[in-house]
């Protein structure tokens, strides 16, 4: 018995974000082939597969960065509307800016690594239009608190910094105007395991104390079935499966998702 | 009776890709449970009764067959709901109790067994009462409260793990021997937590390996012994 995306549903009504048939080709190269996504309010989307699956990719549309040749994307939010990927550069600069938080895997694409970790969070703020300096630098500390970041540490520059505190850098920003929709590509790949685990639970706990709905994309399993509610599983530029994270793990149904899972360690 | 779940001709196996084969697991069950029922599920180990738990919590999906919960929201096929509806049901109205707890590093016993009520939008300090309340009803003693479980024992591990599953009443709950690993006091708590839940209304389903913990608490058996499969009154079941 298979699900699909679209199976009827009783409970649930919208979902936040809705990514429809999309496909990308890099000249002869298919990075994507009709791939849809959903998530809800408040759930953690988890998208697992293996290096060049696309899953990347993905998430880089759902942040605006990329346009695929076909396909749409909408967000159930006040004043936005239609398909996201007929904006404007200037539109979904400032829609990223204010409703998206992304957290990358290398820290070198989300921060300016030479100034302070504070002036890194506030620039968040400055596009969105906040003047005030006591303004940006309470809002700025109180994103850096609530990533667990060392206050003693506000005016350090990101370079030298710890890779765990990076990354805690890089979701101050990210949530500092309390956005929606948060997005975290291999937020933790990289980090020591005792530091991935702190990185992990600071994420469930903000998904908890804030609802924030997720999108997390990782090659390790480990991090997926911490986090998720759903995962989606990719190869080849296509949704190989998707269900509930138990499901997937503990009745995993297709040839590929049983080798991924028992592949792990 | 308030029916709760109609199960009809379900059927599970498992796909082995790299084997290239299939392993059943039960074919063919159909029985009832109503609001305040307890059903026993009895058979040999292998016969499938925690892949039958499992499979209508949805943790497995079935290969046929019908799961109609009677949820608030009306009917609806658990075999065949959306991922997200599952979510939600397994939020408010399903609950499923293992041998095992799911501790989390840096989170301590008495916010993990909040956390379903924080979760159901009942206030920070009610919900930590509630939650000590529970871990002193399942003989947690108090400066554990505070601490990590996840380097407790086994057994104070799934004290915990009962206090936070039972803490909120819900519609269906499914048991996979709650009881192993547990002293005699913890168990006595569990039946009489149990025997709560029953007389306000939630259906019970479970596994246990010495069913004498909660005999009388079973309203019904139904064996998985292949070509049993159907209830069977509780009279005839030597337990």
């Amino acid at each position: 018995m298979t699900l699909t995306l679209d199976a009827p549903r009783i409970v649930t009504t919208h979902p936040l974000l809705q990514v429809r048939n999309v496909s990308k080709s890099y000249g002869s190269v298919k990075a994507l082939r009709d791939v849809s996504a959903l998530a809800y309010p408040g759930e953690v989307l988890g998208i697992v597969g293996e290096s060049g699956s696309g899953k990347s990719t993905l998430l880089r549309m759902m942040n605006l960065e990329e346009t695929p040749n076909t396909g749409s994307y909408t967000l159930d939010l006040p004043d936005v509307s239609g398909n996201l990927f007929d904006l404007d550069r200037f539109a979904r600069r400032m829609l990223c800016a204010t409703r998206i938080g992304i957290v990358y895997q290398n820290p070198h694409l989300g921060l300016l690594m030479k100034h302070s970790s504070s002036g890194n969070v506030a620039e968040r703020l400055l596009v969105a239009g906040e003047r005030s300096f006591a303004v940006l630098r309470a809002k700025a500390t109180a994103a850096l608190e609530a990533s667990e970041f060392p206050l003693d540490r506000l005016d350090a520059p990101p370079i030298e910094l710890s890779g765990g505190m990076q990354q805690r850098v890089q979701l101050a920003k990210a949530i500092a105007l309390e956005p929606a929709l948060l997005l975290l590509d291999e937020p933790t790949t990289g980090l020591d395991v005792s530091v991935q685990a702190l990185v992990l639970d600071t994420l469930k706990r903000l998904q908890q104390e804030r609802r924030i709905t997720m999108v997390i994309v990782s090659h390790d399993l480990g991090v997926i079935k911490t986090l998720a509610d759903r995962v989606m599983v990719m190869r080849g530029g296509a949704v190989v499966e998707a269900g509930l994270a138990d499901q997937i793990f503990q009745d995993p149904q297709h040839a590929y998702t049983q080798q991924l899972v028992h592949a792990k360690l | 009776m308030t029916p709760v779940l109609d199960i009809e001709g379900l059927s599970k196996g498992f796909t082995l890709h790299h084997l290239g084969n299939q392993i059943e697991a039960f074919d063919n069950i159909s029985f009832k449970v109503a609001a305040g029922e307890f059903v026993l599920l009895k058979g040999a180990n292998g016969a499938g009764k925690s892949t039958l738990l499992r499979t209508l919590y949805r943790s497995y999906l079935p290969r046929a067959g019908v799961i109609r919960f009677h949820s608030v929201h009306g009917p609806i096929d658990l075999a065949r709901a959306a991922d997200i509806d599952i979510a939600h049901l397994r939020r408010t109205e399903i609950g499923f109790v293992t041998q095992f707890l799911q501790a989390r590093p840096r989170v301590s016993a008495e916010a993990i067994v909040a956390e379903p009520l924080r979760l159901h939008g009942v206030p920070a300090d009610e919900a930590l009462a509630r939650a000590r309340a529970a871990l002193s009803t399942f003989g947690v003693k108090q400066d554990l409260w505070k601490a990590y479980p996840t380097t407790f024992s086994g057994g104070e591990q799934q004290k915990v793990n009962l206090a936070r599953a039972l803490i909120l009443p819900q519609k269906l709950l499914l048991l996979d021997e709650p009881t192993a690993s547990l002293d005699a006091n913890a168990r006595k708590a569990l039946v009489s937590r149990l025997a709560e839940l029953k007389a306000a209304g939630t259906a019970l389903i479970g596994v246990f390996h010495h069913p004498g913990d909660v005999e009388i608490l079973i309203d019904r058996v139904v064996d998985l012994t292949p070509e049993i499969t159907q209830s069977e009154d509780r009279m005839d079941v030597d337990i």
